[in-house]
């Protein structure tokens, strides 16, 4: 099982994702720098990590989501590779056009660092099938521009396919729907503005993020 | 020749950073202010022969995200 996690200059979750990645897999992930064309062929799985890429110039995400590196995500995710976006991640993916809609500026003007209540929405998806529908679980949030945006219409089709596969269960920010994380139409590539790689160890204070990285894997080896 | 690209948020995305704005200019007093909208400038310094089509191009694919935010493009040929 291959695993990459993606590194902008400015990413700061990168080690952290790498750490979860091997403690699912029992590999460590090639670590794949902003400027790199190419990611190996046979890849199961990327990470593209929360932080402040390129300074979040521009709009957040707008400058890694046009470097070179994920042309070679977009084409794996095409070929049915796992791609999870984290935060700055999630910002990334929707730039780059591999999830609709975008985030803004949190609704409050705040930057929001606490641990938030979640709902998993979608159990069905490889990354969420090792909880159940309507689970309550906790992840920490730590982000300034997490307001999740999309047109009525968009957000009317990624409820009824059932592409939210996480809400918020209170006030964060301000998205539509309180939407925290969504799937692409295939269901290979979520992105998420929460950070389950921050709890997945007893030491970090909870673990209700350790089972995403274990449902990916298994959805993994079911495909093998 | 330059360009100036406008890039504003559409009608109906929440602009936090302009309603701190204009909080802030409540506070100095300035009554009478009804909104308050914040953008980006970007000035583009081009050659002379660069397509209309490209500069709407760079708007497209970069300086703009278009889910969110309309642009406006005014050209000069002065230096």
């Amino acid at each position: 099982m291959k695993s990459a996690v993606i590194v902008f200059p400015g990413s700061n979750c990168d080690r952290d994702l790498a750490v979860a990645f091997e403690a699912a897999t029992g590999q460590k992930p090639a670590m794949v720098w902003h400027r790199d064309t190419d990611l190996p062929d046979d890849i199961d799985l990327i990470g593209v990590p929360g932080g402040f890429s390129y300074g979040d110039y521009l709009r957040s995400g707008a400058m890694a989501a046009r470097s070179p590196v994920m042309q070679a995500v977009a084409r794996a995710a095409t070929r049915g590779a796992f791609v999870l976006g984290i935060c700055n991640g999630f910002q990334v993916l929707t730039e780059s056009g591999l999830l609709p809609g975008a985030l803004l500026r949190n609704a409050g003007g705040h930057f929001v660092c606490r641990d938030v209540a979640l709902t998993v929405e979608n159990a069905e998806s490889a990354f969420t099938s090792r909880y159940a529908a309507g689970e309550a679980i906790r992840y920490p949030v730590a982000h300034h521009d997490g307001n999740y945006f999309a047109d009525d219409a968009t957000l009317d089709r990624l409820e009824g396919d059932g592409r939210v596969a996480l809400r918020y269960g209170e006030s964060v920010n301000g998205s539509a729907r309180n939407i925290a994380g969504i799937l692409n139409d295939t269901g290979n590539v979520l992105g998420m503005m929460p950070h389950p790689e921050r709890v997945i160890e007893p030491a970090h204070g909870a673990t209700d993020g350790r089972r995403l990285f274990q449902g990916l894997v298994e959805g993994l080896m079911a495909r093998a | 020749m330059k360009a100036r690209i406008f890039v504003t948020l559409k009608g109906g995305v929440l602009d936090p950073q302009g309603r701190a704005i204009h909080h802030a200019l409540d506070g100095l007093g300035f009554g009478g202010v009804n909104d308050v909208r914040a953008g980006k400038l970007i000035e583009l310094d081009l050659a002379d022969d660069t397509s209309d089509e490209d500069i709407d191009a760079m708007c497209r694919k970069l300086l703009a995200n278009t889910v969110i935010e309309n642009y406006r493009v005014e050209k000069s040929s002065k230096a």
